[in-house]
């Protein structure tokens, strides 16, 4: 499976051109109430109902810290193998929008939580470690709604004041599909550990993409543009192409790229320049005085750390020691963690072999077709278990249980509940079978004395026939046996 | 007028307890006294009559074992009230209703007193004279065209001219004890904690404090025992056990050690306030107390550290003041850059706008080391000042302010001469400490002089103890004409 | 330090707050002498001295992540100069 990619460059007119991207990861943290206020976090609820008075900054309204939400940054800092600062503090980051009510968004600048970590990337080519600059907590805006009216801006401050995790990468990408990676793998960590619901499309993880490029060969980091707020890996991807080749245009013509805030047009794909965010990039940052340094008890992190889930890195090595996957499977097989749970649930009770080929074949299939996730799977771990089970046990061939999957994807139906139902059992008694056997050779006895004059090939011919006689539901094993027996 | 609005805090508590007055009756006393505010004008709203509805409910049912039963009490317009306007002197909050109550309004009114009416105070609490309000000049009891001092004057008048008992105001640099010293009142700013913040419109968070103001210290330590409290939604306010200031207050300090910090001396200060200072000396050695010279050697570097601190903070608190959740918006602009540009400029006064001007600009990129970091370096000498002097002596005494009271408009052109105002009362915010101001004497022109006693962190029984018997000895009138009732 | 009017203009822009011609003179008088003053403190040498970061020697104290908070549209929206049933409504926003 592992094929040595190529490495990723842009071919300017004049030269090939290095990409190196940063990353600016903005996650959600699973809380039920806001970082400093006792609103709710629940995503979808009816505008401006989940803000109290200190969300929309009432005069003399004071934040208290939500304890939780500094739990889980902790908890996310240790599966990053990240620095915990005991001593962190709050700042205050100025600037005026409609849907930040404090004037301020409170955030970390100088000491934030968490300090340096790293991912490990599992690549086509190999692994790849990516370092994290930091991880700190901040709040969330609100949002400004423009296009229900033509004059007027509205605006619901339910998100406002949701705590977030601002987990900052080192510029150690270097191609879309890398971001694609790393962008997965942190995911899939945050989920482990409960911290991010990774959710995607309701806003619960979007990033910021910082992109530079350079001259194949160069060590120095060239003058990056970042593009704020992508929402979806894909369009990560399309932003990174786009850009990158834009700054390669303009450096090879001679001109030189202007350190900036770009959005990403995902109508017209492409990005473009935030001027008006750019006069006011003086964020004036200072501690905030209604809070308190941030000291963290060594106990704690300690508690923590000894709490912390399996992480996908050490289920993998796991998943290669105790049940013989390839590194690929172990993998493919952790990469989620729904997807392991249910692979650690249908091997309870089942051959480890074959779940694995049915969990990562027609199991995955399945999903891909219908475009669903394991959890919304109709088939369930332990349905799918029984489906192995009736397999390996000899009840059904495994030709038979493709017609039952098949059932099964569509119904959820109990596995041995439609064997019962369409008479599916294999014949597995011998006698039984030794009668269809020997009216298959009685049938064809030239060809029966072809075979024992050497020529194997019809060997085949012999298994199709007894499995035509009974309907595909000879024990194919069995009948290998007994046919060997009867044909010396 | 009625005798009744003369009486100190702790007396009319006192009759009312006995049941010897009525909560009806006391309170339309200081409703009657109130209708003459105008040119005072040191009230911005009145609750006449919601205070006199809340009187008969509680002579109908009167709770006597509260600390402050059937009294009502007109608090400056910076604490929030739920369903009175809260206007912190400012255009900006001008129709502003809240439908919540500060911590410390609630506290008052859970131990029985009930809302007279809302003090005019300068805009956002930034001033020394109440001439920046956006409700206009209020005057000093003292004399016509006088300043009450500020922040709270419209508090230290209102409570000077008995139209209340007793007041709440707000420290940030002064605005306690300042006014308090103009008119010859009582003004206490409790260790940063002590009161919790919780909805009152803040001016500079790290250094904003409510504190009492009365006419007698005894009053002032029932007003600090009914204030003080721990407040979970403020996340500054310190956890400690509830005191029992007015139950502990005694006259007995033999043995005390107090401080004379030399740096206090300054250039230009009044021959009288030099009497006053050593008059205080005398009589805390008649009292049994130890006089011991101290040096605070960073105290010059304070003021100009407040000037950053606390702008800085403000620039950042004010903020939220944009026309789109409460509060003024300008009608013109064609955007919302615009509107927020036009709301701010109409909205805020000049006071408030030069604050919030020097705020942004020494957070500002390229000048944060220079100016806000510095300031938090001498905040954290000032700091240390203090801890050393305490570790020789209990309490330490200085003049409240460099002056008396001075005219409407005499510095209103000249920001430095009118910040010089806090000189000795700023250190204190810095550190976080507590003092009161007590009145101390009059000067030529019979305006009241204040002195004050700073203490360790939360040492107030101390201070107010000491306070009390200064107070005693001193035995300072009021000399008033009335001349706003004319 | 002297502040001109062009730093008047630039950190007027940044607080929000429109200024006119004669406003931006007075505000640039006014804040060259408060720096003049506000600069006494270079006198004083500050290099080895850690910055307070904090008046209070108390821990953060922390709250509980419980919801009991929030549903109060009506309160939340009554004070504000526009605003419709669901939300508060501004000028539009011109990025």
């Amino acid at each position: 499976m592992i094929e040595k990619s190529e490495k990723y460059l842009i071919n300017g007119a004049k030269d090939k051109w290095e990409v190196v991207i940063g990353l600016e990861v903005h996650a959600q943290v699973t809380s039920n109430s806001k970082l400093f206020s006792g609103s709710s976090t629940t995503f979808g609820a009816e505008p401006n109902t989940q803000v109290s008075l200190v969300d929309c900054a009432f005069p003399g309204m004071l934040p208290v810290i939500n304890e939780y939400c500094v739990q889980q940054a902790v908890k996310t800092g240790l599966g990053l193998n990240a620095k915990i600062n005991a001593y962190s503090v709050f700042d205050r980051k100025n600037y005026f929008y409609a849907d930040l009510p404090q004037g301020y968004q409170i955030s970390q600048y100088k000491n934030p939580i968490v300090g340096e970590g790293e991912i490990t990337l599992d690549l086509p080519n190999g692994s790849k470690k990516v370092g994290i600059e930091r991880l700190h907590l901040e709040q969330d805006a609100g949002k400004s709604i423009h296009d229900i009216d033509l004059s007027n801006t509205f605006v619901d401050l339910n998100r406002s004041g949701v705590a977030l995790m601002e987990i900052v990468s080192k510029p150690d990408l270097r191609s879309p599909d890398e971001v694609s990676a790393y962008i997965k793998k942190l995911r899939s960590i945050m989920k482990y550990l409960g911290t991010c619901d990774g959710n995607m499309q309701e806003g619960s993880l979007r990033a910021d993409v910082n992109v530079s490029v350079r001259k194949e060969g160069d060590t120095k980091l060239g003058t990056r543009c970042e593009i704020k707020n992508v929402n979806s890996i894909k369009f990560m991807q399309m932003a990174i192409i786009y850009e990158s080749k834009r700054q390669v245009e303009l450096l090879e013509s001679g001109k030189s790229i202007d350190q900036e805030t770009r959005l990403f047009d995902t109508k017209k794909n492409e990005t473009r320049s935030m001027r008006s965010k750019e006069d006011a990039h003086d964020y004036r940052y200072f501690p905030d005085p209604d809070l308190l340094p941030l000291n963290l008890d060594k106990k704690l992190i300690e508690k923590i750390r000894k709490d912390l889930p399996e992480l996908p890195d050490e289920k993998k090595e796991r998943f290669i020691k105790e049940h013989s996957l390839t590194p690929y499977e172990a993998n493919v097989l952790v990469s989620e963690k729904e997807i392991s749970n249910y692979f650690e649930e249908v091997i309870k009770s089942s051959d480890k072999k074959l779940a694995k080929n049915w969990i990562m074949g027609d199991l995955f299939a399945s999903l891909n077709e219908k475009n669903i996730s394991i959890l919304e799977s109709p088939i369930k771990a332990k349905k799918m278990a029984e489906l192995i089970d009736s397999i390996s046990s000899g009840v059904i061939s495994g030709r038979t249980a493709k017609e039952v999957f098949e059932i099964m994807k569509e119904t959820g139906e109990d596995p041995k509940q439609i064997i019962e139902n369409k008479g599916l059992q294999q014949k597995s008694d011998p006698k039984e079978l030794e009668k269809i056997i020997d009216k298959i050779l009685s049938d064809n006895k030239d060809k029966a004395e072809q075979y024992k004059s050497g020529k194997d090939k019809l060997f085949g011919f012999f298994v199709g026939q007894v499995m035509k006689e009974s309907g595909g539901k000879a024990n194919p094993q069995l009948v290998n046996e007994i046919l060997k027996k009867k044909l010396k | 007028m009625s005798e009744l609005t003369k009486k100190s805090l702790t007396e009319i508590a006192n009759l009312i307890k006995k049941k010897e007055i009525k909560s009806e009756e006391l309170t339309q006393s200081f409703i009657k006294n109130i209708e003459k505010d105008k040119k005072l004008n040191s009230f911005v709203t009145k609750c006449s009559e919601s205070a006199l509805k809340k009187a008969k409910d509680f002579d109908k049912k009167p709770k006597l074992n509260t600390l402050l039963p059937g009294i009502p009490i007109a608090v400056k317009d910076l604490f929030c009230t739920s369903g009175v306007k809260t206007t912190a002197g400012s255009k900006m909050l001008e129709n502003f209703i809240p439908n919540y109550e500060s911590t410390i309004t609630n506290n008052l009114w859970n131990e029985g007193a009930f809302l007279l009416g809302k003090l005019n105070c300068d805009e956002y609490a930034m001033g020394s004279s109440n001439e920046t309000s956006y409700f206009g000049n209020v005057m000093n009891p003292i004399a016509e065209n006088t300043v009450p001092g500020g922040s709270s004057g419209g508090s230290s008048s209102a409570l000077a001219a008995d139209l209340t008992p007793a007041t709440i105001g707000t420290d940030t640099g002064g605005s306690i004890r300042q006014p308090a010293s103009f008119t010859g009142t009582v003004g206490l700013k409790p260790t940063y904690g002590l009161c919790s913040r919780w909805g009152i419109v803040a001016f500079a968070s790290s250094l904003d404090q409510a504190g009492p103001m009365t006419r007698s210290v005894e009053d002032c330590a029932l007003m600090l025992e009914a204030m003080a409290s721990f407040d979970e939604r403020d996340s500054t306010s310190i956890n400690k056990k509830k005191e029992n200031y007015s139950k502990n207050l005694t006259n007995k300090i033999k043995g005390l050690k107090i401080g004379i910090p030399k740096e206090y001396r300054v250039d230009g200060m009044s021959k009288e306030i030099d009497k006053l200072w050593e008059n205080g000396k005398k009589i805390l050695k008649d009292s049994g107390a130890e006089i011991v010279d101290i040096s605070l050697p960073n105290t010059k570097y304070a003021l100009p550290a407040y000037y950053i601190v606390a702008p800085a903070e403000a620039s950042s608190n004010l903020a939220r003041y944009d026309g789109v959740k409460y509060g003024f918006r300008s009608s013109k602009g064609n955007n919302l850059i615009e509107m927020y540009e036009n709301t701010r400029s109409e909205g805020f006064g000049d006071e408030v706008k030069r604050r919030i001007l020097i705020g942004t600009y020494v957070l500002s990129s390229g000048y944060y080391d220079a100016y806000y970091l510095k300031a938090q370096k001498v905040r954290q000498l000032i700091k240390n000042d203090f801890d050393q002097a305490f570790k020789k002596v209990d309490t330490i005494l200085t003049p409240s302010t460099p002056s008396s009271a001075f005219k409407i408009g005499e510095k209103k052109d000249d920001p430095i001469s009118m910040y010089l105002n806090d000189i000795f009362t700023v250190p204190v915010n810095l550190a976080g400490i507590p003092a009161i101001s007590i009145p101390a004497g009059h000067d030529n022109n019979k305006f009241p002089l204040g002195l004050q006693l700073i203490g360790k962190p939360l040492d107030e029984q101390k201070l107010l103890n000491i306070a009390f018997a200064v107070e005693k000895k001193i035995n300072f009138k009021q000399m008033l004409n009335r001349w706003w009732e004319k | 330090m002297s502040i001109d009017k062009d730093k008047i203009k630039h950190i007027s822009k940044l607080a929000r707050i429109s200024l006119d011609a004669k406003k931006t003179e007075s505000l640039a008088k006014d804040l060259s002498s408060i720096f003049k003053f506000i600069e006494q403190l270079n006198e004083l040498n500050t290099d080895k001295i850690e910055p307070l970061s904090s008046i209070l020697n108390e821990p953060l104290r922390s709250r509980k992540d419980v919801v009991n908070d929030g549903k109060i549209r009506e309160r939340i929206l009554e004070n504000s100069p526009q605003k419709n049933d669901e939300f508060f409504v501004v000028p539009k926003v011109i990025d």
